[in-house]
């Protein structure tokens, strides 16, 4: 794997080389937190030392929270053939790239999602390695350290930056910014590597052990505590809105005033919500909130390990900073262990 | 990184079918017959008795339906649909002619493969009888391929029969070992359609050979249990159990997830079940 460094007093002319290959992404203070917004000016592109927990996860550009499908007349349906921009995300932490592999893992199989697919290819990825804060815990969920399913990855050891080139588009963009991307390495590269690695390990506060949860979903399915999670949830379903891995979506049909052409909406639903497994004539399959907790965190801790080998929670740590009554994977995993 | 892209470009957008036929099979339950609009003809679009499509109506959105008729007989794809809500209601305005979206088929359907030369109980209940009408249609027209065919039907009143005639009719052959039962009220019917629930008819079903028979069932999700457990008695393994389940589903192809129960996703991995998988998998039923 090709490997570079940029020197730190080059950072600044990182967006004149990224917005060659697409709109130039990356996150933005908003509120006390920070969103994915497009970078206007050049010197807004800032690579924090810290991992950036961003409101909504990269799952925003890939499946977007309301999209168009198809749009219809009485005659015929349309399939859409809108045009997907290229678009350069910096600063993803390893979490979200895992995230995104998880995505596309479950977009393609069985059958191929195109919408899915379509967004998936005009997305470049520039990973970043961060310092995590007290709620990442993507060190337990074995996702702290990524492999594949990026462009270019950066690690912060001290007054530059080393990259590694993980596609074609990464070569691409490395030789395109051949003025910054210096292939010498410096001769203390690896030591400043390992210590940077220390530094991020030793970092981590929160110690939640997703040993044996899968075993403890199935022990624990009827325990108490999910009913008092159940009365305190509110189902306003936000957890499963900021996950990275939350793929539900729901369709319908708007149709425009004239009543000529209509639109098939794809939107983001939640397996929180109380309609979500209502069917036809009003018989609701997971009619207590309860149910729908046990739904959420059997599909994230133990269904997904049983399809894809895996779990789906990567440790991110959005429904920590986001559930308003403390129902999170942490205290989940807790009341699983008793 | 490459991806290779669905090649069925259709996964999401409905094909045109145009309504040739309908007629009323209960006051709630409406038969229709569609065939695709010329310029899909070409497409294929064979089936398995089981499977179920996502119709769709201009405006109004989109639900799954089983399919109600036989692979075995091609070109036409009818389907009973009960009038339950905003898009059904639509439906039911529709008029001979008239344009609806179909796509699919989805769902894993009955494994016919595994049924051949096997005795087939078939039990039905309400709307059930639906779904296992094309089971039912697959099986008298290859019924050489299969063994004994025993079929009880269990609905609510004899208004609430589907396909009604067609069942009566069917008593006197000697194709099919048929019991028709109704909860309440078998008036003008007495000599054919028995009184009390489904459960009730397996009294008439002797001389089960547990290693060679399947037993399929759909209906209400309160039946099954009571089915199940009568089916139990005669031996059969949990595996040779078929329950055909219904479930809310947006999309019919694995991705919308509002259809899933543990790690499976109804519309692929179902919606035919086994007993086995029920006794594994909470909700089920």
């Amino acid at each position: 794997m090709r490997v570079l460094k940029l020197a730190k007093k080059d950072e600044k002319k990182l967006y004149s080389v990224l917005v060659n290959f697409g709109e130039v992404w990356s996150p933005l203070p908003k509120g006390k937190r920070f969103s994915y917004e497009k970078i206007e000016d050049p010197k807004d592109l800032v690579l924090h030392e810290e991992c950036i927990r961003t409101i909504l996860p990269v799952k925003k550009f890939l499946m977007p929270s309301d999209f168009n499908i198809l749009s219809f007349t009485p005659q015929q349906f349309l399939t859409s053939n809108e045009e997907i921009p290229f678009k350069v995300i910096v600063s993803v932490p390893p979490c979200e790239i895992h995230a995104v592999n998880i995505l596309t893992k479950f977009y393609t199989t069985d059958y191929v999602d195109n919408y899915y697919m379509k967004r998936r290819e005009k997305l470049i990825i520039i990973g970043k390695s961060g310092i995590p804060d007290e709620y990442c815990f993507c060190h337990k969920t074995n996702t702290s350290i990524v492999e594949e399913g990026y462009d270019l990855f950066f690690f912060d050891l001290g007054n530059y930056y080393l990259v590694w080139v993980g596609s074609e588009i990464g070569d691409d963009i490395v030789r395109k910014g051949s003025n910054i991307f210096d292939e010498n390495l410096p001769k203390d590269v690896s030591q400043k590597y390992v210590e940077f690695r220390k530094q991020k390990n030793n970092s981590f506060i929160n110690d939640v052990e997703l040993e044996g949860v899968t075993d403890l979903m199935e022990l624990m399915y009827d325990a108490d505590f999910w009913d008092e999670f159940g009365d305190k949830c509110l189902s306003c379903g936000q957890c499963t809105m900021v996950c990275p891995t939350c793929t539900c979506f729901n369709i319908i049909d708007d149709l425009e005033l004239n009543k000529e052409l209509g639109h098939r909406r794809r939107y983001w639903d939640s397996c929180q919500f109380k309609d979500y497994s209502i069917v036809a004539g009003g018989h609701n399959f997971r009619e207590s909130q309860a149910g729908r907790l046990k739904l959420w965190y059997t599909h994230k801790l133990k269904a997904f390990i049983g399809h894809f080998g895996s779990p789906s929670c990567v440790g991110c740590g959005r429904c920590i900073v986001t559930c308003p009554v403390d129902i999170n994977v942490p205290t989940v995993v807790k009341k699983l262990k008793g | 990184m490459k991806y290779e892209y669905n090649k069925k470009p259709e996964l999401y957008t409905p094909i045109m079918m145009r309504i040739i036929s309908k007629r009323d099979l209960t006051p709630d339950v409406r038969f229709f017959q569609l065939v695709p609009k010329e310029e899909y003809k070409h497409l294929d679009m064979d089936y398995k008795p089981g499977q179920f499509m996502m119709l769709s109506l201009f405006g109004t959105g989109e639900a799954p339906f089983s399919i109600s008729s036989s692979p075995t007989r091609k070109g036409i794809f009818e389907f009973a649909i009960r009038k339950t809500g905003k898009l059904t209601d639509k439906i039911f305005e529709l008029k001979d002619g008239d344009m609806l979206g179909l796509r699919g088929p989805f769902g894993n359907g009955f494994p016919i493969e595994k049924m051949l030369g096997k005795d087939i109980i078939i039990v039905a209940g309400g709307l059930g009888a639906a779904p296992l009408r094309s089971l039912l249609l697959y099986i008298l027209d290859n019924r050489e391929l299969f063994g004994r065919l025993i079929y009880l039907y269990g609905a609510k009143n004899v208004d609430d029969m589907l396909y009604k005639p067609d069942f009566v009719e069917m008593l006197d052959s000697d194709q099919i070992e048929l019991f028709l039962t109704v909860d309440k009220g078998n008036e003008g019917y007495e000599d054919s359609i028995e009184e009390g629930k489904v459960t009730h008819l397996f009294k008439y079903i002797t001389d089960i050979d547990p290693a060679n028979t399947i037993a399929c069932v759909c209906g209400p999700p309160i039946m099954y249990k009571f089915v199940v457990k009568e089916i139990l008695k005669y031996n059969l393994e949990k595996d040779k159990i078929l329950l055909n389940l219904e479930r809310r589903m947006k999309c019919g192809c694995g991705k919308c997830g509002h259809c899933i129960i543990d790690y499976r996703y109804t519309c692929i991995d179902g919606p035919v079940f086994t007993y086995w998988d029920v006794i594994h998998m909470r909700e089920l039923i």
